[in-house]
């Protein structure tokens, strides 16, 4: 099985080490990984400040580059939504279908296409996992506390396959952290409130690590951790199942 | 209009007032997952209104005449205002006919959006808000901030305050029961005196020719059969084919709203009574126009329960007035664009995009997903500022050629690195204002990855 490694921008340039783990995951569970070097961007940015023209190059270059893969993982269930979901205004040709079907985030790879029932890994912390948004609405990932259905979570599913490992519950188990993109410099003192509120229910909750099936959230949180001097860290989830310490 | 943005950074300098605001709206959005929970079926009920929606949108021509047809047949008065001035005016010479002076009227979202009470008012009527929320606000001259709770935005310190002021209680006196008995004695002089009354319209069943109006404190009941004129008005969107259909719809209604089982008041009005004379004023204002964009018909469906509100992680953290429009929040945000698209430009950007406000929507209506359609059109139109636009522009060529990306990607980590903390934080970071910047790497992960396979 050839997996293409979607490793989106912002964790490319910031947060190597998120890339490196799903990696090394990935490889650890057998699957024969390529990650192409001309990567750039999904196209996200653009698109959800409304420019979408913009992002069309980003979208024909993404497919160019993954059309060969049976697979395409990413470490973001916020980028794989945007390319499953709205990489809809591009020619819908064949190559286009497949590659926006077969683009997984890292949990839905492991849990529904290698069907992993438990790992090799250790955290011995207390943690508190953030749903990030795209990933629980958009990709359903989880059942969001809106939603009447029998309640599930594949992060949380995997995290509990973690040795030593314990999961805390939150008094708002999925609001969201304020990130937003654009919105997080749009509307800096809103994303910033939304931020100290969520990071104020882990807190209560005595987490020592916040882990996310997003980056992004996670340096939106961990800019306000570090501003406030609060010992709290944050951890991508890949990292915790690849067995990463603190 | 002062932007969303600006608003909302005003209404959290006051930051436990904030965490009163949202407290306070996720109380209500905790009961209504209690009350949906409660409802095994909860998630077919949504799907069953959302196609009953369907299908009235798709035939609402038909439906809007045979429930013209069902309410003349009844005995009924029915008029159709374009817009809203045109609904002031229908409103207006029905009171003139009777020679109304004074009029009470119960929640009404419409006559909001159309501003009926400064319309009338300038008129020599008077018009008395029953709902004790709107009430307050009119006392207060102020506009409402949620749809359901039009008040929610105050405190009952203020409340008493402003009743001491306009209705005269105890000086510093907030006890919400002897606050609202005040109100009711208050009230009760308006009801008793009113020419007539108006209601706004939850639902009108096309089969009968009925409206029904659903209410918590009995006021819309209570103008109406002490009133010998009666008016309901409603937007073209309130049809339902059958009564059959009710049902789904009062189930869903007030357990998303306030997470009761059902409102404590369910008003069905079929005629006018003995002696008495029943109008209903079926109001366009932009509605069709909307039904005829295919991306934002949906938007149609709503019925008005605020859940999308309460949920709304900015909303319960920017407050109703921060949108500027009668109706605020998600469903507001997308209906105004649709009103004045550069006027209200700014309001698709006020959302994180979390989906949360669809996944709530009792009628599923794909609020998030209609933001990021608006947010295309606005920037289509050329309603983005031009800053913005030329940077997004940029931003597009960069991010999808890798050879300008690595670069300004390792720039821009150096940068980080090497300049002093007054060139990356001041005024035009508003990343950095309340957060730190990330730690930037000597290397990225594609740098790292090329390394690994050379020294394979």
């Amino acid at each position: 099985m050839k997996v293409g490694l979607f490793i989106p921008c912002y964790i490319d340039q910031f947060y190597p080490q998120v890339g490196i783990s799903t990696l090394e995951l990935l490889e650890k569970l057998g699957c024969e990984v390529e990650y192409p070097t001309g990567q750039a961007c999904c196209g996200q940015p653009m698109a959800n400040t409304g420019c979408e023209e913009d992002a069309v190059a980003a979208y024909h270059h993404f497919v160019e580059l993954f059309q060969t893969y049976e697979y395409i993982v990413a470490p973001s269930g916020s980028c794989v939504y945007h390319v499953r979901k709205h990489y809809d205004i591009i020619g819908q040709t064949e190559e286009v279908r497949k590659v926006r079907k077969n683009t997984l985030d890292l949990s839905e790879f492991l849990l529904d296409i290698l069907k992993i029932k438990s790992l090799d890994s250790r955290f011995p912390h207390k943690v508190g996992l953030h749903q990030s948004c795209h990933g629980l609405r958009g990709l359903r990932l989880g059942t969001g506390s809106e939603r009447v259905l029998e309640s599930s979570s594949k992060l949380d599913t995997l995290l509990r396959m973690v040795d030593g490992l314990e999961l805390v519950e939150l008094t708002r188990a999925d609001e969201c952290c304020g990130f937003g993109g654009t919105f997080a410099i749009n509307e800096p003192a809103i994303s910033a409130k939304m931020g100290k509120d969520r990071i104020a229910d882990h807190e209560s909750k005595g987490v020592e690590v916040i882990t996310a099936g997003d980056m992004s959230c996670l340096m939106h949180l961990e800019g306000i951790l570090r501003r406030q001097n609060k010992g709290m860290k944050v951890k991508h989830i890949a990292e915790i199942l690849n067995g990463t310490q603190l | 209009m002062k932007e969303h943005a600006q608003k909302s950074a005003e209404f959290i300098r006051d930051e436990s007032r904030t965490d009163w605001h949202d407290e306070a709206l996720w109380f209500v959005r905790s009961k209504r997952d209690r009350a949906a929970h409660s409802i095994a079926e909860w998630e077919q009920l949504r799907e069953l209104a959302s196609q009953v929606k369907d299908n009235v949108l798709a035939h609402l021509d038909q439906y809007l005449e045979q429930f013209e047809a069902n309410a003349q047949r009844n005995g009924v008065h029915v008029h159709w205002a374009a817009d809203a001035a045109e609904h002031n005016r229908i409103v207006h010479s029905i009171l003139e006919k009777h020679n109304v002076q004074r009029l009470v009227k119960s929640k009404s979202m419409l006559t909001e959006e159309c501003h009926l009470n400064e319309y009338l008012t300038e008129r020599g009527v008077e018009v008395v808000d029953t709902d004790l929320g709107e009430r307050i606000i009119q006392l207060k001259e102020e506009p409402p901030s949620h749809i359901v709770m039009p008040a929610i935005h105050l405190k009952k310190e203020e409340v008493g305050e402003l009743f001491h002021q306009k209705l005269h209680t105890e000086k510093g006196a907030s006890d919400p029961q002897y606050l609202t008995e005040a109100a009711r004695q208050h009230l009760r002089q308006k009801f008793l005196a009113a020419g007539a009354a108006i209601t706004g319209v939850n639902f009108a069943v096309a089969e009968t020719g009925g409206v029904v109006v659903c209410t918590n404190e009995g006021n819309a009941d209570m103008g109406v059969h002490l009133a010998p004129v009666q008016i309901h008005c409603m937007g073209i969107e309130k049809i339902i084919p059958r009564a059959e259909h009710l049902g789904i719809f009062t189930r869903l209604l007030a357990r998303s709203a306030t997470g009761q089982p059902i409102t404590i008041y369910t008003s069905h009005y079929h005629r006018p009574k003995v002696n008495g004379e029943m109008h209903i004023v079926i109001v366009d204002n932009g509605r069709t126009t909307q039904l005829g964009r295919a991306d934002f018909r949906n938007s149609l469906k709503c019925i008005r329960c605020g859940a999308c509100m309460n949920t709304c992680p900015i909303y319960r953290r920017s407050g109703g007035h921060s949108y500027g429009y009668t109706i605020p929040g998600p469903i507001g945000s997308i209906l105004t664009p649709g009103i004045d698209l550069k006027k209200y430009s700014g309001l698709p950007f006020a959302s994180t995009l979390c989906g949360s406000c669809s996944d709530v929507c009792p009628v599923k209506i794909n609020i998030h997903e209609q933001l990021y359609r608006w947010r295309q059109v606005i920037v289509r139109e050329g309603h983005l500022p031009p800053a913005k636009r030329q940077g997004m522009k940029w931003a597009g060529k960069v991010l999808s050629n890798p050879g300008w990306y690595n670069s300004l990607g390792k720039l821009t980590r150096w940068a980080l690195r090497q300049l002093p903390r007054p060139f990356l934080y001041n005024s035009f970071n508003e990343w950095g204002r309340d957060r730190e910047l990330p730690q930037p790497p000597r290397q990225s992960f594609k740098e790292w990855y090329q390394n690994k396979k050379t020294e394979k």
